[in-house]
């Protein structure tokens, strides 16, 4: 097979039909052949990194959250910087699998399956830091409006317990999402199996579905109307995480520009997550010709349009310090430029803002070394742009006799490098188990795969069978 | 173990693939090779008058949809109804906990205010509205899971899983003919034109999922699981130990003993030179009523005070002394019988001397120094004064 740019032109056509069969072998190829070397040497770093996270956590819940760095007056640092981090992370997948769905933009469909595979993955690991720093996460039961013997309810004033409900309804309708979409995917396993047992597990797995149009007319419908709810979700999910921060009275978190400041600050992590992974996915499973250089493209577009809006709130934030002329404001600002955080400051505004400036340029856009190191260096930047919301705020707040200074220890790097481990090892699994691309949606969009005619109206209705 | 597990497999492997085919015809299918011909060849099965009939096709064929004349009008108000529904509850869930069942108090905010409860309503709408749409659209509108449908495991369902498009007219069509329908596939340019049979079980009346065992079965283990996990979680969760109902508790009962201190004893004593908060020693402790002159009353004969005083006096006094202090109280005959409070002596004594005979007790009655306060203990000693007002009245008490 030589790759070339795009799918569209790549897969012959011949006799127009030939070339589902080969997306159906190309797609299944990782599912049905032993891991290479690769993907075993992949899955044993995440898996130990992993691991490394599973000892620090067990040290947070036999010795308590006094392991940790976080002290008065910085009483939240690395747990709740990883979980802004990595629900953060989640919200390219639905960005790409709805907005980008409702926007028509067919070259989503190359990559929206493995988007919503590591929401799904990143919104877990999320879910992990707000519970383990609570202190006694076995009392986590508490988080929920649950009957209790204490007859109290929680407290629905607060942006915390919003949280809650934002985080795991997007958990929710993000696997639901995904879940249909990987329907009619299991089907094809289902008839392309001759292993016995892996046919009983996608026959019932995929509830029995049987391509029949009546069933794919509602799935089209059912899909755009989850698009639609998705879209407001995954905006409304990362402004109430704001809100944490937003709704309290600490100089530096207590503005109104954070609701959207974090939704683009989402939007910006969760694709330089997407295309870090992607890059190497695409080359270790030979997907090159699937998901093309041109996606990656269409993403750095992205990357640097997100890149310059985060730009707009940190200038934003300075210039509103400045123009509110509330002194508390003014010192928190020019401590996080200035002050003894000014390396994390600057690491995230040079990773964020100006080293994506390079996208401008298509050589820059289009090639996949600088690409890499760029997204990356986002990575980096976003996962500092979080530590400067958090910590630099709290260790210098109002009064001075109570200022300190934040060190993270050894267990909080365990959880952080835990938290990657814990997020690589399920997104690896995933690309064993199912498959990385919807076969059923780029089968759709392949040159030749509508029909050149149309039909005309009639009076008669069929029936539902 | 492992064999055994490996053989297991091995056999399930080599089980016989397709369930048996009953003689009873299900469908004819024919297979198209092109979207154009599947548009054609639908448009024309509908104009034939078929309502029966299906297209199948690998991926979603636009303008299928039209060519079948079929529409989808049921997923938006299944969606609608879901999220008008979670709108509501999770309205109703906010004001109920918050504001009817238990209102707390926080920040002085009100109980229940709508801005605050606009992100968890929003979260609940798109929270049911997601559900009731993926559970409409698959179980109500497609009938899945359906895992035994005649057409699944048939060459061409391997076919229209893949590349191939195909149509499906049902036995139970009224215009059904098995030669025609051939026929009509033929002409459209159709090929593998197959008859799909029912399987044995889709004849037997009776499905596996109504069968009143699997049924009893289901509800047993669903019940076992419910209570089993109510258990666990409760004790996971909430530390709650199952079947105890709070007999033991985590604390530490007067008298008992206690490994936390070094002496092993529950209770404490106090420490050496210190007065336990509301427990200032009397110091007319054990001294005749005659010591006791300079004791005042602290509190004001105001109107909740002599309340307080008549609460705490029908709880404490009356049993012995009566409602009104005549000492006719409902102990009679069971005690020895006080003197009334009306004698000379009491109407002539100081309030300190009342007080002294509550705290110190007298003779047989009971000191009453650590059942009641010392504020309640001189509330009494006004109540008691009212008393014995009530009884000797002057004239100047009564109302004009
Ligand atoms: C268990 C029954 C009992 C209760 C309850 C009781 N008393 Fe007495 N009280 C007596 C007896 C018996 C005497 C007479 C003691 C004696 O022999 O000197 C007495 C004596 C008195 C006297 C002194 C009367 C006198 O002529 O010497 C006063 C005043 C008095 N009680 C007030 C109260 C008050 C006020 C209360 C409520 C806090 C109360 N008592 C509760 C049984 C009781």
């Amino acid at each position: 097979m030589s790759y070339d740019s795009t799918y569209t032109r790549e897969i012959p056509l011949v006799e127009a039909r030939s070339g589902f069969k080969e997306i159906d072998s190309v797609l299944t190829h990782p599912l049905d052949t032993k891991p290479t070397k690769g993907w075993w040497i992949a899955f044993a770093i995440s898996f130990t990194a992993l691991l490394i996270g599973a000892l620090s956590l067990a040290n947070t819940l036999y010795f308590g959250i006094g392991e940790w760095g976080n002290n008065q007056p910085v009483g939240w640092a690395f747990d709740i910087v990883n979980f802004v981090f990595w629900i953060g992370i989640g919200h390219a997948g639905t960005l790409i699998s709805a907005i980008l769905f409702l926007f028509r933009q067919r070259w989503r469909t190359g990559i929206a399956r493995f988007a919503e595979a590591m929401t799904i993955f990143a919104v877990m690991t999320a879910g992990i830091f707000p519970i383990i720093h609570t202190g006694r996460p076995w009392l986590a039961g508490y988080l929920l409006p649950l009957p209790n013997q204490n007859g109290v309810w929680v407290n629905f004033a607060s942006p915390l317990l919003w949280d809650v409900f934002a985080v795991s309804t997007y958990f929710t309708i993000s696997f639901l999402f995904w879940g249909i979409g990987l329907v009619p995917d299991l089907a094809v396993l289902r008839d392309r199996t001759t292993n016995k047992i892996k046919k009983t597990i996608y026959s019932v797995a995929s509830l029995g579905w049987n391509f029949s149009n009546r069933n794919w007319s509602n799935y089209e419908r059912a899909y755009l109307i989850l698009a639609g709810i998705s879209t407001p979700l995954v905006l409304s999910v990362h402004s109430i995480v704001s809100f944490d921060f937003a709704v309290s009275v600490i100089p530096g978190w207590h503005t109104t520009i954070f609701p959207p400041y974090f939704v683009a600050g989402a939007i910006f992590s969760g694709f330089g997550m997407v295309s870090t992974v992607l890059i190497i996915v695409r080359k270790v499973f030979d997907l090159e010709h699937i998901v093309t250089i041109n996606h990656l493209e269409k993403m750095n577009k992205i990357l640097l349009a997100t890149g310059m809006m985060v730009g707009y709130a940190y200038a934003m934030e300075f210039f509103i310090a400045w123009y509110s002329g509330n002194t508390f404001e003014q010192f928190v600002f020019i401590n996080r430029a200035f002050g003894p955080y000014a390396w994390a400051y600057w690491i995230m505004v040079s990773c964020n803002v100006f080293f994506p400036q390079l996208f401008w340029f298509k050589k820059v856009r289009r090639s996949i070394p600088i690409t890499m190191v760029l997204v990356i260096l986002v990575n980096v930047g976003m996962w500092f742009e979080r530590f400067v919301i958090v910590v630099t705020s709290l260790h210098r707040d109002f009064l001075p006799s109570s200022w300190a200074m934040y060190a993270p220890t050894i267990t909080d790097f365990g959880l952080l490098l835990g938290s990657f481990g814990f997020f690589f090892t399920f997104l690896l699994l995933f690309l064993k188990a199912l498959p990385l691309v919807s076969i059923a949606e780029i089968k759709a969009v392949v040159e030749g795969a509508q029909p050149s005619i149309h039909p005309h109206p009639h009076s008669s209705n069929g029936e539902h069978k | 173990m492992i064999k055994k597990i490996q053989n297991f497999f091995k056999e399930f492997n080599s089980r016989e693939d397709d369930e048996k085919r009953s003689g009873k015809i299900y469908a004819v299918t024919s297979l198209f090779d092109t979207p154009n011909e599947i548009m054609n060849a639908s448009t024309e099965v509908a104009d034939k008058g078929y309502k029966r009939f299906d297209t199948f096709t690998p991926y979603p064929v636009h303008g299928l949809d039209q060519a079948m004349g079929i529409t989808n009008p049921l997923v938006g108000p299944i969606a609608f109804v879901g999220g008008i529904l979670g709108c509501f509850l999770a309205l109703l869930m906010i004001w109920w906990m918050s504001d009817a069942n238990y209102p707390n108090i926080i920040g002085g905010k009100p109980f229940f205010a709508l801005p605050a409860a606009i992100p968890i309503t929003f979260e609940g709408t798109v929270l049911l509205t997601g559900i009731a749409t993926v559970v409409g659209m698959l179980v109500l509108l497609n009938k899945l899971p359906k895992i035994n449908n005649p057409l699944n495991d048939t060459e061409f369902m391997k076919h229209v899983s893949s590349d191939k498009f195909g149509i499906v007219i049902g036995a139970n069509d009224k215009n059904f003919s098995e030669t025609e329908v051939r026929d009509l596939f033929q002409s459209l340019g159709g090929h593998s034109i197959q008859n799909v049979y029912y399987r044995e079980s889709n004849l037997t009346d009776k499905t596996p999922l109504f069968d009143s065992k699997f049924i009893m079965t289901l509800i047993a283990v669903a019940g076992l699981t419910a209570l089993v996990s109510y258990f666990t979680l409760n004790y996971v969760l909430y530390e709650v130990v199952p079947f105890d109902w709070m007999r033991h508790q985590a604390k530490i009962n007067s008298q008992s003993p206690s490994d936390f201190f070094p002496d092993k004893a529950g209770m404490r004593t106090p420490v050496e030179g210190t007065v336990a908060r509301g427990f200032m020693p009397y110091e007319y402790k054990g001294l005749p009523d005659s010591a006791v002159r300079l004791l005042a009353n602290p509190l004001p004969a105001s109107k909740n005070i002599l309340e307080r005083g008549q609460d705490r006096y029908n709880i404490f006094c009356s049993p012995c002394h009566g409602y009104f202090g005549e000492g006719d109280g409902r102990m009679n005959d069971q005690f020895p019988k006080p003197p009334s409070l009306h004698n000379n002596k009491v109407l002539n004594w100081m309030d300190g001397n009342i007080y002294h005979v509550l705290t110190n007790g007298q003779n047989v009655m009971p000191s009453y120094e650590s059942q009641i306060s010392r504020d309640d203990r001189w509330a009494i000693v006004h109540y008691v004064r009212a008393l014995q007002r009530s009884k000797n009245a002057k004239d100047q008490d009564l109302p004009k």
